[in-house]
């Protein structure tokens, strides 16, 4: 369409030099209605987080008397220093560091521990022949019918009969109790040709060597996919680590979010500038993961929760 | 199942073993032990238990405040789920559609997937803080007097925003991948057949797209079920007071907070029924989604 308009153009038009050869696309308000919408889209996303890390470069005071500042001050340092280094809480044993190792402890402990296990039952599930398949089958897939949530008070109960608050196995643990992987992978493991197990069982392989050699290398994708959505999982999970950790050694630092919300119930002015930089850094790992792995994200994310 | 497959008698059990006992220790038996304890009343220190029957569901259903939550519940889910669906799908149309700076979009509007809904909720209390909230400011200045934590409509209205704005990506990302999923011809071929944008959105694209809309119908009621519960907790600061709570926060609040073991666990056995009905529902898509491509 477009080109039969320019040649009409050139036709029509006197000098020939006026005439630029450039391909332009004819102006459309259309287009430009759909920028718009996207930038609108994109700001309402973008807005609030630039308040929250331009808030965190300020000094509460200036919080408190002028509301949150869109404008970058000079109490960054100040401020990231105080959230990370200075202990605080109420035993003054937990700082920001300390918060962000149990986070990277409860991410990547919880996704390596969801993989490695749900792999080797959805292997077991596809690729053998034994009894009680269709038991195992139906035990593990059931639990993708409830989550966490609606079963917590007795999953908090048997997690301390069994000992296990306050240490990492019961903050992990429990959580890779759904069949979330198990069933990502099983259905990845269908999707891969049978000519190739035939082959291998034909060379003599067996189970183990099949697993390690042909099967691992063919997941790798899917296996950095899948990791990514569990670690964000992980990373961002609340209600269980808020009642599962009361030492605050234990702390995550989105579980730290609760206890920075209590500067705000106080009667002192709140410290903002550090709420808001406890904020940044709790969703800074998980932002830049999506970000820099987008495409491995979005399929994770696309082909898990089918 | 394949058909070809490794026969032994060892290897399909052990490596069974880690997922299976995860499994039955930490869902099976907390499952079974709220469906229990949902028919006991546990005297306050947990010396003893009486069995009594139904009088749980009773004395919950019949108890104004359950039925008020659950009523907040339906009207929080429906306002989230219908709100960042339709926005994700303004947007995703609208991003499938431009040619420049694309993948800048996408990007800028799926990064908040990362985002913890506890982190969305401190910088969502902060925007509507009472005294320095720069969304209080606005709204004063047209005249509404907003109060977050005082009033419960404002409240609500805070909890309702920062989970619409936590959920926008995820509706996003499913909803333009979908879109990609359609065919370049049929899209060509109603291009040309219908000049009218929003018309050939209606009966071509729209259709097209039933089976992922269906699927993150779903999704997004178990968001707001369950997942909101971080938003909430943070938007009110741990006292919810006179504030409205859905029916997750109820189950910790009361089994928590008021040790009404066999109440919290009744609640709990109401929620598990719930979810098991939106499953059974959400696996009949599945297939009529599998079927379709």
């Amino acid at each position: 369409m477009s080109t039969t308009d320019m040649s009409l153009d050139n036709a029509s038009s006197t000098t020939a030099a006026k005439v630029s050869p450039a391909r332009k696309r004819p102006f459309k308000w259309s287009v430009v209605s759909d920028h718009l919408i996207l930038i609108i889209g994109s700001l309402f996303m973008l807005m609030p987080v630039v308040a929250a890390f331009l808030t965190s470069s300020h000094d509460n005071a200036t919080v408190h008397s002028g509301g949150l500042q869109m404008s970058i001050g000079d109490e960054l340092a100040a401020n990231y220093y105080n959230a990370m280094l200075v202990p605080g809480g109420f035993t003054k044993s937990v700082d920001g560091m300390r918060m962000l190792g149990n986070s990277f402890i409860l991410g990547i402990g919880f996704a390596v521990g969801k993989i490695i296990i749900s792999m080797l039952a959805a292997y077991a599930i596809v690729y053998f022949r034994f009894r009680f398949a269709t038991l195992a089958f139906w035990l593990i897939f059931t639990t993708l019918l409830l989550p966490l949530e609606v079963r917590i008070l007795p999953s908090y109960e048997i997690v301390q009969s069994l000992g296990l608050l306050n240490t990492y196995t019961g903050l992990i643990v429990p959580l890779i109790a759904s069949a979330t992987g198990t069933f990502f992978f099983r259905q990845f493991f269908k999707s891969i040709p049978d000519e190739l197990i035939e082959a291998a069982r034909i060379d003599g392989a067996g189970p183990v060597k099949f697993f390690f050699d042909i099967l691992i290398p063919l997941s790798k994708t899917m296996i950095a996919a899948i990791f990514i959505i569990m670690f964000v999982f992980g990373w961002n999970q609340y209600l269980w680590p808020t009642m599962m950790t009361t030492d605050e050694r234990f702390f995550t630092l989105v579980r730290g979010i609760s206890q920075i919300m209590q500067v705000f119930i106080g009667s002192q002015i709140p410290d903002y500038g550090e709420a808001m930089a406890l904020a940044i850094i709790a969703m800074l790992p998980p932002v830049l993961i999506v970000v820099f792995f987008q495409r491995w994200f979005v399929k994770g994310l696309v082909e898990s929760d089918k | 199942m394949k058909k070809s497959q490794f026969r032994s008698p060892l290897y399909p059990y052990l490596l069974l073993l880690p997922q299976l006992s995860i499994v039955v220790i930490f869902f099976y038996w907390p499952a079974a032990e709220a469906i229990r304890s949902s028919f006991y009343l546990e005297d306050p220190f947990g010396f003893s238990s009486t069995f009594v029957g139904l009088d749980n569901f009773k004395d919950m259903v019949l108890r104004s405040d359950y039925v008020a939550t659950a009523r907040f519940t339906v009207i929080f889910s429906v306002l989230v789920t219908f709100f960042s669906l339709a926005t994700a799908l303004l947007l995703a149309v609208t991003a499938d559609r431009v040619l420049r700076g694309a993948s800048t979009y996408k990007t800028l509007l799926m990064w908040v997937y990362a985002i913890a809904p506890p982190v969305a909720g401190l910088i969502g209390i902060m925007l509507f803080d009472n005294l320095v909230g720069p969304i209080t400011e606005f709204f004063r200045t047209i005249g509404w007097d907003f109060k977050l934590g005082v009033n419960r409509f404002d409240t609500a209205f805070a909890m309702i925003t920062i989970s619409i704005w936590k959920q926008i990506p995820v509706n996003f990302i499913f909803f333009l991948s979908g879109l990609q999923g359609i065919p370049k011809s049929v899209q060509e071929a109603a291009s040309i057949d219908c000049k009218s944008t929003l018309r050939r959105f209606w009966t071509i694209t729209f259709p097209l797209l039933a089976p992922t809309g269906f699927f993150l119908l779903i999704i997004n009621i178990t968001y707001s079920l369950f997942d909101t519960f971080g938003v909430i907790d943070v938007v009110l600061k741990g006292e919810p007071g006179n504030n409205p709570v859905t029916l997750v926060y109820k189950v910790f609040l009361d089994g928590f907070r008021g040790n009404d073991l066999g109440g919290s666990s009744a609640q709990s056995v109401i929620l598990m029924v719930l979810v098991l009905i939106l499953t059974v529902f959400q696996f009949r898509m599945i297939e009529r989604r599998v079927h379709y491509s």
